[in-house]
């Protein structure tokens, strides 16, 4: 339905091809979470990794940071409908993750947790072949706390709030278990592409 | 948020889109303007909750935005959106400057299942908004009252002027009901106009102060914003001591 008197922007300069059905470009950084920014020291950050309830590998700050890094240059989505275009990110690939726990991946999906108590479910798919890390830097600083800072999941190709911020756990699960906002009427598995924003998109 | 989180509201299985008729269009302050939709299909929702927008040019070019409803779910059939005008957005101009009564307008809702309350989880209720973070706690105490309830209430509401205070006189006009509900005005430009109000930003102090009015407690904390006016008035609220599971908060982008 063509709504009257409605022309838009100028279309996307630079951005075409690249910004997914219904989303608008930002330069800026928006800042969404569900309660207070949580500040979390080094000292007692930890990150563990689990197969069902059993925890098979976990690491303090310096052990985590001790891991191979990697950097990716990704495009990101947001379900609140901005995307910005070539943002960089340097953290730990989820493939190195597993690597150093010695484990292929176990299940085909996963629960990333949160120190908050938020979680969102991932399939195990779109987090192994290089596609996802627990990014530790943005821009080349330390991830700021308002964005997810010490450390978030960066899945960059799903809508954002699958990039959980202040992530603590990320926990393998036989079924695909629904998260904080999965629960709450959000996709199930979140493609900006084909615009899966709520459950039944 | 955590795990003891408080009851939340489902979404319908499937969120369709919808045609709705703009009623009636009303100026609540110099930049924002209420917007009363038709639904030809109405929704049940909780408030606190928000529809989604869709604007399609003769190109097929779409834009979608989220905006707050700030009517009760007690008032059926007819939503009420109170929308900002930014100026350099490209769907807040075009509700400004072209939209009129009769238009039909794309929306689905409602939606968002965790910034919600309704009436049987009672209080006592913090609503802490700034600007246009006020409209969807609006929706609360709209309920509230509709519900004719009496729950320990304070509304602490942040604003540039005077001018600037959306629902002003509803607000001011629920205060004077006595029902339990309390009103706390906070000025960042101006000097207050009432006894016992603000003119100074958000902190730890007037947090403390306004908590008071309901006994010094609040089971229930909804935060609205910009996303500054969030963070300052969250970290002020772990500084008086408030648990960071009671607060709720909702922000949008500046």
């Amino acid at each position: 339905m063509v709504t009257r008197g409605f022309s838009g922007r100028p279309r996307p300069q630079g951005g075409e091809g690249r910004v997914p059905p219904g989303q608008s470009l930002t330069d800026d950084f928006p800042v969404l979470s569900a309660g207070p920014t949580p500040h979390i020291a080094e000292a007692d950050w930890t990150f563990t990794l689990k197969v069902g309830p059993k925890p098979i590998a976990r690491w303090n700050w310096a052990e985590f940071n001790a891991l191979p890094q990697t950097t990716l240059t990704r495009d990101i989505h947001c379900v609140t409908k901005w995307s910005k275009l070539d943002t960089r990110w340097r953290g730990v690939a989820i493939d190195d993750l597993l690597a150093a726990a010695g484990v292929d991946a176990p299940t085909d999906y996963a629960l990333a947790h949160s120190f908050d108590g938020y979680s969102t479910n991932v399939p195990t798919a779109d987090l192994v072949g290089g596609k996802a890390m627990i990014a530790l830097a943005y821009d080349d600083a330390p991830l700021a706390a308002e964005h997810g800072g010490p450390a978030r999941l960066l899945v960059p190709h799903l809508y954002f709030w699958k990039s959980a911020k202040w992530i603590n756990a990320l926990q393998f699960t036989r079924r695909d278990e629904a998260g904080f906002w999965e629960l709450r009427g959000y996709h199930i598995h979140g493609d900006p592409w084909r615009e899966q924003r709520f459950s039944g998109d | 948020m955590a795990t003891d989180d408080p009851p939340f509201a489902m979404q319908p299985p499937r969120l369709l889109w919808q045609t709705a008729t703009i009623d009636a269009i009303a100026l609540q302050t110099p930049r924002v303007k209420s917007f009363f939709f038709d639904l030809a299909q109405p929704f049940a929702f909780h408030a606190g909750q928000h529809v989604d927008v869709r604007l399609t040019a003769p190109d097929g070019y779409q834009a979608q935005r989220s905006y707050s409803i700030a009517s009760a779910p007690a008032t059926t059939g007819v939503i009420e959106l109170a929308i900002e005008r930014l100026d350099d957005g490209e769907v807040s101009p075009f509700f400004h400057d072209v939209a009129a009564v009769g238009d039909n307008i794309e929306l689905r809702g409602p939606i968002g299942g965790h910034f919600v309350w309704s009436v049987p989880q009672g209080g006592p209720l913090l609503l802490c908004g700034g600007g246009s973070g006020v409209v969807p706690l609006m929706s609360m105490l709209r309920e509230r009252a509709a519900q004719r309830a009496t729950l320990p209430t304070v509304l602490l509401y942040s604003a540039r002027t005077w001018e600037e205070l959306i629902f002003r006189d509803e607000l001011l006009a629920l205060h004077a009901r006595n029902d339990g509900f309390e009103l706390a005005l906070a000025l960042t430009r101006e000097s207050a106009r009432r006894e016992r109000d603000y003119a100074r930003r958000v902190d730890a102090a007037m947090l403390e102060d306004v908590l008071a009015r309901i006994d010094g407690t609040a089971r229930h904390v909804f935060v609205c914003g910009a996303n500054p006016f969030v963070e300052a008035a969250t970290a002020a609220l772990l500084q008086t001591g408030l648990g960071a599971a009671l607060i709720r908060t909702e922000r949008y982008g500046q």
